[in-house]
């Protein structure tokens, strides 16, 4: 097989499948001449852990995977550090098929190139704050000062300073977490798994989490893989996200392309209850600017949303809005009609029921002669 | 009908022939590797003698200080320190105090004995289901022969004395040890245990840096009952020889002793307290880190 060319922090995930059983081996060509998960289950008392999984993960971005519990997203990510070993396929990581490393080699990896956030937290209870923030750089060999300079540091970064003696359950489940990511980000490994790592928090706690993450983020630019069940966790984090189900890839794209475009039912189904107003950005749906044309008097930048700029016209008297981008150049324009339709939900894709709006009609006629603003 | 009343059994002449067999081919054993068996267990010997030697010898406020000082480190509670230093007080103060010194050297002999053996026979049968489907039965078998019946080979091999005392105790009282350190090792946490694999743990790191740790609480348990095992065979032990509060209270059994009996039975208990009281008192320090838990 030919070695894509090295991407220092990538992941390329190709061809991967993992069956569940005894006999998975025979099972895969079951699998890969279409058997089903539920038929697999039925026939052989095996059970399709994942099929055909491509993604290609770029470096220095969050790559969420979302799913329904038992669509395969945690099995998934523990590919890539090989928790779990594959029925097939490949997982390259900087030219590197993780698939085939030997022991020594794989616990190398571990120790340099990943670090993991779980969802129940997994800290050592007999260890306060600080030992466990050392973990990662204990287990690499690392002098004690230099473990307990880096932690103290990630651990102030995270907000837990002064938390350093506690131990794990005398924290709060949002605090614990914070302790999970200081361990993580302490061992300065390039890519950073983590498995519906927010999941186990209350609402409020999560989207502090989140903040706490995207800000992070923007300094550390790693490579995250991050796992959710939450779909406005999802479009919150991801640059780029892939749709589980079944152990299937059913899309792949940014929050701007499943939300406007889902590709089937199951993916509309979960877009439907999403708030647009508040994904949607406007460079996803702006026009092209009218040639010849007055300009609009206000501007929004392209990665604005929707809701950004329903309040900016609402706030003034037009109707349209001139798009730029980053640099200040005008790229395209929207009009509140445009804005409005793209921030309800259109239709319920294909196989469900058209969504008519006539129960929200009430008979209305104007009488002749009322003004309507221009 | 006579068949369906008697059970039919082997031939006597059968039965008494395999039983000479057996008896004289251990017998054989015996006069063959006797003395070999013998020399191997000179180290233990030797640890014994040291240890009791060094209980008698030393003055004895500062045995009763030594007691008091590792009650407080293991516990750090007042309470069990004076209860310590009570029950040594009392027993030295009614002549039981070099039998009880000896008594206590063997179960410290014991105890050590069963913990360096027991723990990594626990380590190992936590790794493998197949070791501890065979070895479980055998430590079923270890804890339910009548002690008599495994006294005879020892001593046939041994003779009477400290060290087959010793190995009698260590067979009865190891069993926990090995127990309950391979269910406190079985029962930690599987997300820690793959947090650590996940950060490129070794075998050896995991075990040192995460398994022994948390289950350490469940060990402690084990070390505190393979004590209580060790001091319920001190009576026993004391009829092939071993020398110590039980061979009073065998005296007192053969004689009709009463108050003999009762003292020496009453100073068993009274170290089986303070080994008890101290050593849980440690297993719940070493739980500290449980016992504030957030609301």
């Amino acid at each position: 097989m030919a070695e894509r060319p090295a991407e220092p922090g990538g992941i390329d995930i190709r061809r991967l499948y993992k069956i569940f059983g005894e006999n998975a081996r025979a099972c895969l060509e079951l699998v890969e001449r279409g058997m089903s998960k539920a038929e697999l289950m039925a026939r052989h008392r095996h059970v399709l852990g994942l099929k055909d999984v491509n993604i290609h993960m770029k470096p220095g971005r969050i790559q969420v995977i979302m799913g329904l519990s038992g669509s395969g997203k945690s099995t998934l990510i523990r590919h890539i550090n090989r928790l779990i070993d594959p029925t097939a396929g490949e997982v390259w990581v900087d030219g590197v098929d993780v698939v085939r490393m030997g022991q020594s080699e794989l616990r190398q990896f571990r120790r340099r190139h990943t670090a993991m956030v779980f969802q129940k937290f997994a800290l050592l209870p007999h260890r306060t704050v600080l030992d466990n923030a050392v973990f990662g750089l204990e287990i690499k060999g690392l002098a004690r000062a230099a473990q307990v300079e880096s932690a103290m540091r990630w651990l102030a970064r995270v907000g837990l300073d002064g938390f350093e003696d506690r131990y794990p359950n005398q924290l709060s489940g949002g605090m614990q977490q914070r302790v999970g990511l200081a361990r993580a980000l302490a061992n300065d490994a390039p890519i950073m798994l983590m498995d519906e790592a927010f999941s186990a928090l209350d609402p409020l706690i999560r989207v502090d989490m989140q903040s706490v993450l995207l800000d992070l983020q923007k300094e550390i630019r790693k490579t995250i893989v991050f796992i959710t069940h939450d779909l406005d966790e999802a479009l919150r984090l991801g640059d780029a996200i892939a749709i589980l189900r079944d152990g299937e890839v059913i899309q792949q794209g940014t929050s701007q392309d499943i939300v406007l475009r889902p590709a089937d039912d199951y993916v509309a189904s979960f877009v439907r209850e999403v708030n647009r107003g508040r994904v949607v950005k406007v460079g996803a749906i702006m026009g092209p600017a009218p040639e010849g044309a007055e300009p609009p008097k206000l501007a929004i930048a392209a990665h604005a949303v929707l809701e950004d700029a329903a309040l900016l016209l609402a706030g003034a008297d037009q109707t349209a809005l001139a798009v730029v981008d980053g640099a200040g150049r005008r790229v395209g324009q929207v009009d509140l009609r445009r804005i409005l339709s793209a921030m309800v939900t259109p239709v319920a894709g294909a196989g469900g029921e058209r969504r008519e709006p006539s129960a929200a009609l009430v008979d209305f006629a104007p009488s002749a002669g009322t003004a309507t603003p221009g | 009908m006579d068949w369906l009343i008697t059970f039919p059994h082997l031939s006597d002449d059968l039965l008494t022939a395999w039983k000479k067999a057996v008896d004289g081919g251990f017998l054989a054993f015996t006069r063959a590797y006797g003395d070999a068996i013998e020399h191997f267990f000179d180290p233990l010997q030797y640890f014994l003698i040291h240890s009791e030697r060094t209980l008698l010898g030393a003055p004895w406020p500062i045995v009763v200080l030594v007691f008091a000082a590792i009650a407080w480190f293991a516990g750090r509670s007042w309470v069990v320190v004076a209860g310590t230093v009570a029950t040594l007080v009392a027993i030295g103060l009614f002549g039981m105090w070099d039998n009880t010194m000896k008594t206590i050297s063997m179960i410290v002999v014991c105890t050590v004995l069963s913990i360096v053996l027991g723990i990594p026979i626990g380590i190992a049968m936590s790794r493998s289901d197949r070791l501890q489907k065979a070895v479980n039965p055998i430590l079923d078998v270890m804890q339910t022969l009548p002690s008599f019946v495994y006294l005879i080979p020892v001593v046939m091999l041994l003779g009477i004395g400290k060290v087959p005392g010793l190995i009698a105790v260590v067979i009865y009282a190891i069993p926990p040890m090995i127990r309950l350190t391979d269910l406190g090792i079985r029962l930690v946490d599987r997300d820690v245990l793959e947090a650590a694999d996940a950060f490129g743990s070794s075998g050896w790191q995991k075990l040192v840096k995460v398994q022994i740790p948390l289950a350490l609480p469940t060990m402690m348990a084990g070390v505190n009952q393979t004590i209580m095992m060790a001091l319920a065979m001190v009576v026993i032990a004391s009829m092939i020889g071993v020398e110590g509060l039980g061979q009073p209270v065998l005296m007192a059994i053969s004689n009709q002793y009463f108050t003999l009996g009762v003292m020496n039975g009453l100073a068993i208990v009274g170290i089986a307290i303070i080994f008890d009281r101290v050593s849980q008192a440690y297993g719940r320090r070493l739980q500290k880190h449980r016992s504030v838990v957030h609301g």
